[in-house]
């Protein structure tokens, strides 16, 4: 993983070099050292409040500031210590090494923590793999002409692909992605020393990460948003977190509602174009691409310096699966009427199992880590 | 436009400015705002611009009644009374009360223009009802008064070191850059800082000595428009020898450590010098009111070098350094790591530890912990140096910024040795400060004096050219 790193780190540009490839634990530790002696960056966030907890830092100390941080970079343009004073601090890129280094550690099974390294690949991969799969199914299970057939109706999508197949599939995955996360979030807590916050603590904890307090700018909650680009402040990042992440949980209710419509109800799919499943997954999907696109060309933005080079593919695999889940579930939605309704559920589902099986080795991982390194923070405070 | 066809006299600009830290930047906006062309010249890149104002938090204002930013009040004559106790009346009185009672509107002006402050009683360092504190410190207060300059129209140009200054008998006809580039303007403001990172000018005062201290302000004050100005007829103020001195770590860069240079061991410390003794009463008072001192301490020692002991005890009762304790389990090993002689030290230190008091020390207060008969005493926090593992932190003196500088009036106008004001040319910050701060210094202070004079000399050089005038 070093090597292939190595190389990586040689291609950039000299001013992107960092010292610190190796190990983002050592780096993290030197720099938090200056900024405790510091302190000029406390009212941006709380990592700073939290740093000074500390007057040395083991790697769960680090593991818990890295995972707090929210990588809004306004300390790094604050920063007298930055590049190219000989101090060389930069927080944001070394909190984000940091972070993906969490990451890999934490993950479960823990070889399997090497995937992030090579995350972009990965994902690729697997939605190759996924798709011959879930194609490959269907051509078993039915013959070609039901494929591209046209299927009006109740249960339309399942004359191309049982429902306890797709149902199913998502089940045992689901299961697992659940298993794996699950002792990941229970690793990291113990690790990091996390505990019951209290009431008021998980409520302000939840309303931090609900909000994004802090990516706004200070830690008061009222601030002119963060740095995209250059030392201009704004919300968009925070503006489109919000429409990916509360996008994401309007399918997450449609599919949900669905269930119950199945289980419950002996609905059968598909549902109409003003039923509630189906409007909070139009809403829902509209939000997750526009959101996922957003936060593409805002990261694209993000000043090169800011960045963790080497884990640019895990952020950007990330963004661009939720965005072709979600496009891929519009277009199914347009396109069930058709011929084309086959392959398009196809494509979908592919692409729904796939988000699903990666969920532990990808981005998505950041929920939970900075939850947790959330309820900390209350806890501590 | 100024480079287009490479002939740079071409312009006549209205205002030229610099510097743009915090006084230059005050005065660029102010000009602007008035409609003046403004060109502002920096000696560093954008990365490293803004002089000491990088290194700064906050600035000392005064106020009736409790804001947004400052708690309680703090009235122009308790300002006033502050100053005059740390300069011990070196100071100008009509240009000291001129600044105090402008302070007044510096946040409400600096906040309409994007700088922001941190919440009354949030700062570290308990000064929330005296000093208001920029979010994110200097560096952030820089960024946003650039963005508001660049949205007024003021033209920045980066990396052009002044050679000199082209004054004809108190008017400055031009300035020469080091590059061969010369710019001319009908008013030419000087925010350009002090010469503490000119070793051999420091030597003026301090003799050799001076080859030892570490510049913990930026590397570009090399006083280079000063020097230009005083040779060509600017009346000086200030001694040469007057500078902001704090002890930092040894091991700090030779320039532009900054705050985190910073070392707090003193009042819970035994500070000896290289001969293992000590030298001078390390609890004397509350260290926000000493830290200025111990630059001027340590220069005074041999070989400008201290170092400050403590145990395992002392060592939780102050903000964590930026370099890590040189540690030992014996004071003997201490010493040889130190390069100290280990019988001098562990005497020193026996010593010391003979003539503490019994009982806990209490560090919030004044708490009357001295020691009996040593020469100096240690008159608050006196505790025995008695718990392993022990800890050293090498000091040197760390020079932040100086104080000699121009004279100018009340309307920010350099003034000429003949007691004239200069034709056309004002001064604002570091340049001036000594005119106020002839010694000893007020946390933030600085970062008044420059606002406040920015702001007069950004005013009066457009009122001079009827700009701004309604």
């Amino acid at each position: 993983m070093d090597e292939i790193n190595l190389v990586e780190m040689a291609k950039a540009k000299p001013s992107d070099k960092r010292p610190y490839d190796q190990n983002a634990h050592d780096e993290t530790a030197r720099i938090m050292q200056i900024c405790n002696a510091c302190r000029y960056c406390e009212g941006f966030c709380a990592v700073f409040p939290a740093m000074t907890q500390s007057r040395e830092f083991d790697v769960a100390d680090t593991a818990y500031l890295a995972n707090l941080c929210h990588h809004c970079g306004a300390c790094y343009y604050a920063c007298q210590y930055a590049p190219p004073h000989e101090f060389g601090v930069n927080v944001p890129a070394v909190l984000a090494e940091r972070r993906a280094e969490t990451y890999a550690d934490y993950a479960w099974p823990r070889p399997l923590g090497q995937l992030f390294a090579r995350n972009g690949l990965v994902v690729s991969m697997a939605i190759v793999a996924g798709l011959a799969i879930t194609l490959g199914l269907m051509l078993a299970m039915i013959a070609p002409h039901l494929f591209w057939g046209v299927h009006l109706g109740e249960a339309a999508f399942y004359q191309v692909m049982p429902h306890n197949v797709m149902a199913g599939i998502p089940l045992v995955i689901t299961a697992f992605t659940l298993l794996a996360m699950g002792i990941g979030a229970v690793r990291f807590w113990r690790d990091v020393g996390a505990g019951w916050p209290g009431w008021q603590g998980l409520t302000e904890a939840i309303s931090a990460a609900g909000s994004l307090k802090y990516l706004g700018g200070d830690n008061a909650g009222d601030g002119p948003g963060c740095p995209v680009g250059d030392d201009r402040n704004s919300h968009n990042r925070r503006h489109a977190h919000h429409l990916t992440f509360y996008g994401f949980m309007l399918c997450f209710a449609a599919t949900s509602t669905g269930t119950i419509y199945h289980y419950v109800f002996g609905w059968q799919a598909p549902y109409g174009y003003f039923s509630l499943p189906v409007i909070l997954g139009t809403v829902g999907g509209v939000m997750l691409c526009w959101g996922t696109a957003w936060l593409w060309q805002l990261k694209r933005a993000m000043a090169e310096e800011m960045k963790s080079l080497r884990h640019l593919g895990m952020d950007y695999a990330f963004i661009w699966l939720l965005f072709w889940v979600s496009a891929t579930g519009l277009a199914l939605l347009a396109l069930r009427e058709t011929g084309l309704m086959g392959l398009m559920l196809a494509i979908h589902l592919a692409l729904v199992y796939v988000l699903f099986l990666v969920l532990p080795y990808s981005k998505f991982v950041h929920s939970l880590y900075r939850s947790i390194a959330l309820i900390l923070y209350s806890v501590k405070r | 436009m100024y480079t287009k066809n490479g002939n740079t006299e071409d312009i006549l600009w209205d205002v030229l400015v610099i510097g743009a830290g915090n006084a230059g930047l005050c005065a660029a906006i102010t000009a602007a705002e008035a409609g003046c062309s403004v060109l502002v010249l920096e000696a560093a890149p954008p990365d490293m611009r803004g002089g000491n104002t990088r290194h700064t938090r906050n600035l000392r204002a005064t106020h009736d009644a409790p804001t947004d930013v400052l708690i309680e009040s703090y009235s122009v004559a308790e300002y006033f009374d502050d100053l005059m106790r740390v300069t011990k009346g070196v100071t100008n009185q009509e240009l000291a009360t001129l600044t105090l009672e402008k302070s007044a509107e510096l946040t409400r002006w600096l906040g309409t223009r994007g700088v922001r402050f941190q919440p009354a009683l949030s700062g570290t360092l308990n000064l929330g009802r005296t000093n208001a504190f920029f979010l994110g410190g200097g560096r952030t207060m820089l960024n946003s008064l650039c963005r508001h300059a660049i949205n007024c129209g003021v033209e920045f140009l980066y990396q052009t070191p002044v050679q000199e200054m082209q004054l004809e008998d108190g008017f400055c006809e031009g300035v020469l850059l080091e590059d061969g580039r010369r710019f001319r303007a009908k008013k030419t403001i000087a925010t350009s800082g002090g010469f503490e990172a000119n070793l051999d000018w420091l030597s003026e005062g301090w003799g050799n000595a001076a080859q030892n201290f570490l510049i913990r302000g930026t590397p570009y004050n090399k006083g280079v428009v000063l020097k230009s100005l005083l040779a060509r007829g600017v009346k000086s103020i200030g001694d040469v020898d007057q500078c902001h001195a704090v002890a930092i770590d040894a091991r700090a860069p030779q320039f532009d450590g900054g705050i985190a240079s910073r070392i707090d061991a003193v009042p819970f410390s035994v500070v000896l010098n290289k001969n293992g003794e000590r030298f001078y009463d390390e609890g004397e008072d509350f260290w926000p009111k000493r830290y200025a001192i111990w630059g001027r301490l340590v220069a005074g020692q041999p070989d400008q070098i201290a170092y400050a002991i403590v145990d395992a005890h002392g060592l939780t009762r102050f903000m964590p350094s930026v370099f890590t304790p040189i540690k030992d389990d014996t004071i003997a090993g201490l010493a040889g790591q130190l390069g100290l002689d280990p019988a001098k030290m562990q005497a020193t230190i026996a010593g010391f530890n003979k003539a503490c008091p019994e009982g806990p020390i209490d560090q919030q207060i004044l708490d009357g912990k001295k020691t009996a008969g040593l020469s100096p005493n240690k008159t608050n926090w006196a505790a025995p140096i008695a718990s392993p593992p022990f800890y050293g932190f090498p000091l040197r003196p760390g020079i932040t910024f100086t104080y000699m500088g121009v004279e100018v009036n009340a309307r920010a106008q350099m003034l000429m040795e003949d007691g004239r004001p200069a034709a056309n040319l004002y001064a604002a910050g570091e340049i001036m400060a000594g005119n106020i701060l002839g010694q000893g210094y007020l946390a933030g202070i600085g970062m008044t004096i420059g606002s406040v004079f920015g702001r007069i000399a950004g005013e009066e050089a457009a009122r001079a050219l009827n700009r701004g005038l309604k």
